[in-house]
């Protein structure tokens, strides 16, 4: 298991496709944090413009922590995309080289291979959302240095810079989660055609007719919203709610366990009964 | 002295179980995709340190049967069964005994030869030592580029290390589909010689699927063909090619009085007819110096009296017998 895994692993970042998405967000981060650097406070004003007639805000806003937290708000659900280029290529990467072949002619059990490519695109996923928040988190705070956060939802809250770094790592877990639910998408789609471009495109096309459908404001799509996974991907910020919603972030991290729990579950039942033909 | 007849007679023992031991072993073998019969009640054994020729024209199942003993694709019905043991229930075990290529040597394009190897060899159910590598890289010819990408590789240097990586874990059964196929006649040669040393020296049991046929002549000791999924013919090379008649090639420049002067003398029986200015004739292989004598007795130029290669004859034969 553990060679399988090192295999898969080393497969993955063998590819130059593999780093694209670290190279997307690392240039995206670097342009957002450099612009907000050198456009000095304007975003923070932005946020309080509203509020500067009744309020009088002093101290940092525009640190480290606002900034992970709006760059987090802008990428978690642009990354999916950047996701499927690896995830979508896992299965069917391996049949459009005709290595699978080679790979499910050993003897290692089918039940194996697709459950170590299944981690080696989860650890993926991982490295990626740990890739951004390294960026935002290390180099924000280096850049911007620390604060109190202001979050505006529904209600503008203010952070104390004591009470913010902790919420960032559940959020970032379930962010993790979000992104699982996306690669185990893709994962299916590879595992049914043997060529990697359809899983890519149908994931992407999945995502984005969800997304649609999960921010359109018409009753009929309410009520399908709850069984969209899209649904939950912003459910993050439930961790920079003034008051924990811990049955919204249960509800939520269940949701999407379920998901890549499905996925995973029909990809193993297709690839265990599949004839290697390419 | 005791001790020496029973060590003889233990030694017979052995031999005769090795001799008679199956690896494998295929029963009432059917495959079907959606409305094509691709094997259809196949039968076949192969013994311990066979040298097995799989034969059979495009189409004929051969690599559908390859698939079903790699465990790539899942038989339809029928019993599979290697080293004894049934294969689907047996999967890992059995694979871990058996090494083998399908079809074209793919591998991983983006690393370089060794690496390829390390990295399937590390799923090949035992440590491979970074020696056994260079064995194999050795036997193979690819010492020197192991640590070239193989996507710079010729399709010969990419069928050279399909069979290292068949390799790679010392296998038992070596099973080989068409590993000739996109080599030059040296690299045919090599991959003949290697099969030899597999079969003779590492006292390996080799399936060998070709289309060149003549290989198959030349390296096995047993063969089946099939066609259409059917076995047509399965038994010893020798036996089966045992055929006092084969189809000789008249090459002359006057095929047309060459033929009359057949047709008109003893030799008639022979003639077969005339293609592309070359006379066909069916005859005993023994009889080609006389007729050669008699041709040139009348002033008949012979330019070749070439007697067909004989399992490529006796394939085609059995085959079209079966399309008829």
């Amino acid at each position: 298991m553990k060679n399988l895994l090192f295999f898969e692993l080393y497969k993955i970042f063998r590819k130059w496709r593999s780093y694209i998405g670290f190279f997307a967000i690392t240039a995206l981060v670097l342009i957002i944090e450099f612009s907000i650097y050198y456009e000095g406070n304007k975003y923070p004003g932005y946020l309080t413009r509203n509020l500067s007639d009744s309020f009088y805000f002093t101290g940092n806003l525009l640190n480290g922590y606002l900034i992970s937290y709006y760059v987090m708000m802008l990428l978690v659900i642009h990354i999916p995309f950047l996701l499927t280029l690896v995830a979508g290529d896992l299965l069917a990467g391996e049949a459009t080289m005709g290595t699978y072949r080679m790979l499910v002619s050993r003897p290692v059990s089918r039940f194996r291979i697709v459950t170590v490519k299944f981690l080696a695109g989860q650890i993926y996923s991982l490295l990626m959302l740990l890739w951004l928040a390294f960026l935002c988190l290390g180099l924000g705070t280096a850049l911007f240095g620390t604060g109190e956060l202001i979050v505006m939802q529904d209600i503008i809250t203010v952070f104390a810079a004591n009470d913010v770094l902790w919420r960032f790592l559940p959020a970032y877990l379930l962010a993790v989660l979000s992104m699982g639910v996306v690669v185990s998408l893709a994962f299916l789609f590879s595992s049914l055609v043997e060529n990697a471009i359809g899983p890519i495109i149908a994931t992407m096309a999945v995502l984005i007719v969800f997304n649609i459908l999960s921010v359109i404001e018409i009753d009929f799509f309410a009520a399908l919203k709850p069984y969209l996974f899209t649904s939950y991907a912003q459910d993050w910020k439930l961790f920079f709610n003034a008051e924990l919603d811990t049955a919204g972030i249960f509800k939520s991290a269940a949701v999407m366990l379920f998901h890549i729990v499905l996925f995973y579950s029909v990809t193993l039942f297709v690839f265990t009964k599949k004839d290697i033909l390419s | 002295m005791s001790y020496f007849c029973t060590a003889i007679l233990l030694n017979s023992v052995i031999r005769r179980k090795q001799i008679l031991e199956k690896v494998i072993e295929i029963n009432n073998l059917y495959k079907k995709f959606k409305k094509i019969m691709a094997v259809d009640d196949l039968n076949v054994n192969v013994y311990r340190g066979d040298v097995f020729g799989f034969l059979g024209p495009n189409g004929a199942g051969k690599s559908t049967t390859i698939r079903m003993l790699m465990t790539l694709i899942f038989p339809t019905s029928g019993s599979v069964k290697v080293f004894g043991m049934p294969l689907h229930q047996n999967r890992l075990a059995i694979l871990a005994r058996t090494g083998g290529i399908v079809e074209k040597p793919d591998l991983y394009n983006y690393m370089s030869a060794r690496k390829n190897l390390e990295m399937l060899g590390s799923i090949s159910g035992r440590e491979i030592p970074k020696k056994r590598i260079d064995e194999v890289l050795e036997l193979v010819g690819l010492t020197d580029r192991q640590k070239s990408r193989v996507k710079t590789f010729s399709f010969g240097m990419k069928q050279r290390l399909g069979i290292a990586q068949a390799l790679v874990h010392d296998p038992e059964l070596i099973i080989l589909d068409e590993p000739t196929t996109g080599l030059d006649p040296q690299g045919m040669k090599e991959i003949r010689e290697l099969i030899f040393f597999l079969s003779r020296v590492k006292k390996k049991t080799i399936f060998l699927s070709s289309h060149i046929l003549s290989e198959v002549e030349l390296v096995a000791d047993r063969m089946i063909i099939i066609d259409k999924g059917k076995t047509v013919v399965e038994g010893y090379v020798k036996e089966l090619l045992k055929t006092p008649r084969v189809r000789v090639d008249l090459d002359t420049d006057e095929p047309q009085r060459a033929s009359d002067l057949i047709k008109n003398s003893l030799w008639n029986s022979t003639f077969e007819g005339v293609k592309e200015n070359i006379i066909s004739l069916n005859m005993e292989k023994n009889a080609i110096p006389e007729l050669n004598r008699f041709l040139i007795q009348n002033s008949i130029n012979v330019f070749g009296l070439t007697p067909k290669r004989s399992l490529e004859e006796y394939f085609l034969n059995i085959t079209e017998k079966g399309a008829k």
